[in-house]
């Protein structure tokens, strides 16, 4: 099945050579200064010419990635004059774009608070980044560990650049969140006395990752999807927003809608509207695999954008520093960091640790590039390079069986191409991970724009310029149930005006004047892997 | 040159190179993807798929992105099977076995075939987990389901009709929420975070200036 160059044989066979040592390492971690220069060379954020500064919009002037530029910078997918707004298909309290972990536990609370409520999404609820999170949600509730700690983790991960008072939220009300959903029955792992099993994960000062087993987004994201249908919450599926709606007072009242399938436009009017709709792994930056789902295109930035949302850090991008470089079927694909928390090694071609597995993504995943280029220590895969990964080390460490009940979706993906993790190392290479940026919301979750709320990966901010693992499944806890609640609340006091889609003509307008031209319409939607003769 | 196959999609054959996954062979022959793929990566069962290889009656399920193409592969995909999911209050429901009694008495229909168990992509003992959960057992049942990605192929497979990733789904919040263990450290810290007993460290920390903050950062201890 996986087939191996003699390359790759080689070079396997000089990672097993030096197991027994490499297992007794604990290699240093890089000085402040070390892993600044390291950024600077070979992080892909640092890569001037994959950017561009936009020229118009909120962020006029702003670095962002080319790819991004372009969709931000784009035609609308309907003619604004020609949309007929009289009739309104729903006519809803609140209105959630995205049928994600955030957007679900914005709906359930949004529920909670009396409101009507209703999700669209693209494709079916829980197609979505939150079902794909393997590795766990950061809360301090072991007593050596405190929100304070938590803060510090966070908030230097993050380069210091997050907002304080947003990181203030997410980590003190962390562990609230991990009873939210103990109590809807999600299944944490446990010691039979009950002590939530926590675990590092890269950039943790403390052991505070919780974890179920290595389907945490999965139990998370089934729960709360389960838990949406049983209150009878609407969900309307396939169907995507593709337009913001505003009222002659300029705030946000509701969205134009497209049937992915029939093309049909339907228009939903609502009080407040919350934008849930994730992150951009499938925008490809820089050519980059990506670990995310089918639908991570970045659409609610586009709509937020033409609303007049302003971004924060639309820049900063995570690139995972472990995806998976071979075989094939699986590239881009992510090797959770519970491979990297219970001790595996990052080996080179040679064998060699080069480095403490724990460092924060940004830093590990510029030192695997590095590895891989300068130093030329990669190893060559038919489709490109990477180093190994040394799961056997688990194994040693743990003890025999731990592979198999921590990391069961790894051992299972592997093993479908015949490569068994707990015998031989696997090879990885960075991939497309996380949005860090996105819309700029103050601690109420709502945008700059009027009854225009955010919640989830298409938030920025919270996490600075780079997210720890773990502190996003809590942020689209943390920060969807408080969406939910406020624009809920504030629903309550909106009367809604005459709709229109003004500002999607004047932004068209405003490209015109700044002499920008495109082809192309936004939001994607959708990535297309046709293959184009 | 690429090793070429032909598959059958939904009856039309195709010639794609053998290395890639149902998923990018639907792709590579020019199809865009709206239904029968979310994740991509075998977690979301949005592609849940049957197939025969010609010369073998044996039909086959299993995920289109988690697979490879063979030679001569007749391919349909099951996008959205219709599984019954039952409406409950978690907050009212109890695990007892009356429960799945109330909600799901087909379970109880259940003939023993094993059909689902032979059709789960996810190599899951699904007629056991069943079984579980006829008992009441739904700690068992959770953990043996726990792989669970609810594609709905076994319940395409089931002559009474079950819709084992619901039944299944029932028993692991019955069993998160009622039967683990309770956790008390969680319970006691975010009593203290109520009575606001961090709200000065945090505030502290937060008030100083960035070089101390950064200093703070750089020095502070790790757990080993
Ligand atoms: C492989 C992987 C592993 C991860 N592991 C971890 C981890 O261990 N710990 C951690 O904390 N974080 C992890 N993350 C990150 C985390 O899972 C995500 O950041 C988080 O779940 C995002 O949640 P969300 O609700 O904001 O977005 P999503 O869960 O992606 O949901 C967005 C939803 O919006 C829909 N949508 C998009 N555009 C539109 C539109 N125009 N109209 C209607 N609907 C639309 C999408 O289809 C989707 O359903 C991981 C991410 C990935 C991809
Ligand atoms: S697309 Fe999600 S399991 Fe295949």
């Amino acid at each position: 099945m996986a087939i191996y160059t003699n390359e790759m044989l080689e070079s396997m066979k000089k990672v097993e050579a030096a197991r027994a040592v490499n297992v007794t390492l604990d290699p240093r971690r890089m000085t402040a200064e070390e892993k600044d220069t390291l950024l600077k060379t070979y992080h892909p954020d640092y890569k001037e010419g994959e950017f561009t500064n936009l020229q118009i919009g909120p962020n006029k002037g702003d670095k962002v990635p080319l790819e991004l530029a372009a969709i931000l910078q784009a035609n609308p997918r309907i003619d604004p004059e020609k949309v007929d707004l009289s009739n309104p298909d729903y006519d809803v309290d609140v209105l959630i774009i995205g049928g994600g972990g955030a957007g679900a536990s914005a709906a359930i609370e949004a529920n909670n608070g009396g409101a009507n409520v209703m999700i669209v999404t693209k494709l079916r609820m829980g197609d979505a980044n939150t079902m794909m999170a393997e590795g766990g949600i950061q809360a301090a509730d072991k007593p050596n560990d405190s929100p304070a700690q938590h803060f510090l983790d966070a908030y230097g991960g993050g380069h210091f650049a997050a907002k304080k008072e947003l990181v203030y939220k997410l980590v003190t009300e962390a562990p609230e969140a991990i009873q939210w959903l103990n109590d809807l029955g999600v299944e944490f792992d446990k010691a039979p006395d009950g002590t939530m099993i926590t675990t590092h994960g890269g950039g943790t000062s403390r052991k505070r990752m919780h974890a179920a087993k290595d389907y945490s987004g999965a139990e998370i994201m089934r729960t709360l999807r389960d838990e949406v249908l049983n209150r009878g919450i609407p969900v309307v599926d396939f169907t995507a927003a593709i337009e913001l709606i505003k009222d002659d007072k300029g705030a946000v009242a509701g969205a134009v809608l497209l049937n992915m399938e029939t093309k049909e436009i339907l228009i939903a009017k609502a009080k407040t509207v919350i934008i849930a709709t994730g992150g951009a792994g499938r925008m490809h930056y820089q050519g980059f695999p990506t670990s995310n789902h089918y639908g991570a295109t970045a659409d609610g930035l586009v709509l937020g954008y033409r609303a007049g949302a302003k971004l924060l850090y639309p820049d900063t991008l995570q690139y995972h520093p472990t995806g998976a470089a071979f075989p094939e079927q699986t590239f881009g694909a992510l090797v959770t960091e519970k491979v990297r928390s219970p001790g595996a090694m990052l080996n080179n071609a040679n064998g060699e640790a080069f480095m403490n597995p724990l460092e924060t993504r940004d830093v590990s995943a510029a030192s695997i590039i590095r590895e891989c280029s300068d130093r030329g220590n990669g190893v060559h895969t038919p489709e490109g390079v990477g180093v190994w990964l040394d799961t056997p080390m688990i194994e040693i460490k743990g003890g025999e069986g731990t592979i198999e009940k921590r990391i069961p979706a790894m051992l299972r993906m592997f093993a479908k191409y015949d490569i068994d993790i707990r015998k031989e190392p696997i090879l990885v290479y960075p991939t497309l991970h996380y949005q860090n940026g996105g819309i700029d919301i103050t601690t109420d979750g709502m945008s700059c724009v009027e009854n225009l709320f955010v919640a989830g990966e298409a938030v920025g901010g919270i996490h600075g310029r780079n997210r720890l693992m773990g502190n996003s499944l809590l942020d689209i806890i943390v920060f969807g149930r408080n969406a939910g609640r406020n624009a809920a609340a504030k629903a309550k006091d909106v009367t809604v005006g005459k709709l229109n889609l003004d500002h999607v003509s004047a932004y068209k307008k405003e490209m015109e004047e700044a002499g920008i031209h495109s082809d192309i319409v936004s939001p994607k939607l959708l990535p297309d892997y046709r293959r184009h003769k | 040159m690429e090793n070429m196959v032909h598959v059958f999609l939904m009856g039309k054959m195709y010639e794609v190179p053998s290395s890639l996954t149902i998923m990018k062979a639907i792709e590579y022959a020019g199809y865009q993807l709206i239904r029968g793929c979310g994740c991509r990566n075998g977690f979301c069962g949005a592609c849940a798929t049957v197939y025969r290889i010609k010369g073998d009656p044996e039909l086959k399920a299993c995920l289109a992105c988690q697979t490879k193409v063979e030679d001569n592969m007749y391919i349909a995909m099951l996008p959205g099977f219709p599984l019954v999911k039952q409406i409950y209050d978690i907050e009212k429901v109890r695990p007892d076995e009356t429960i799945m009694m109330q909600l799901y008495p087909e379970i109880y229909s259940c003939i023993g075939c094993n059909a689902c168990t032979k059709a789960c992509p996810q190599g899951l003992n699904v007629m056991q987990y069943i079984a579980y959960a006829q008992r009441g057992e739904y700690e068992k049942c959770a953990e043996e389901s726990f792989d669970c990605v609810m594609c709905g192929i076994c319940s395409s497979r089931c002559p009474a009709g079950i819709s084992h990733p619901q039944v299944a789904m029932l028993a692991r919040r019955l069993n998160g929420k009622y039967i683990a263990p309770k956790s008390q450290h969680l319970a006691d810290r975010v009593q203290e975070i109520k009575e606001g007993k961090f709200e000065g460290m945090i505030e502290d920390l937060m008030g100083k200036p960035l070089s101390e903050i950064q200093e703070l950062y750089n020095t502070r201890e790790i757990e080993k």
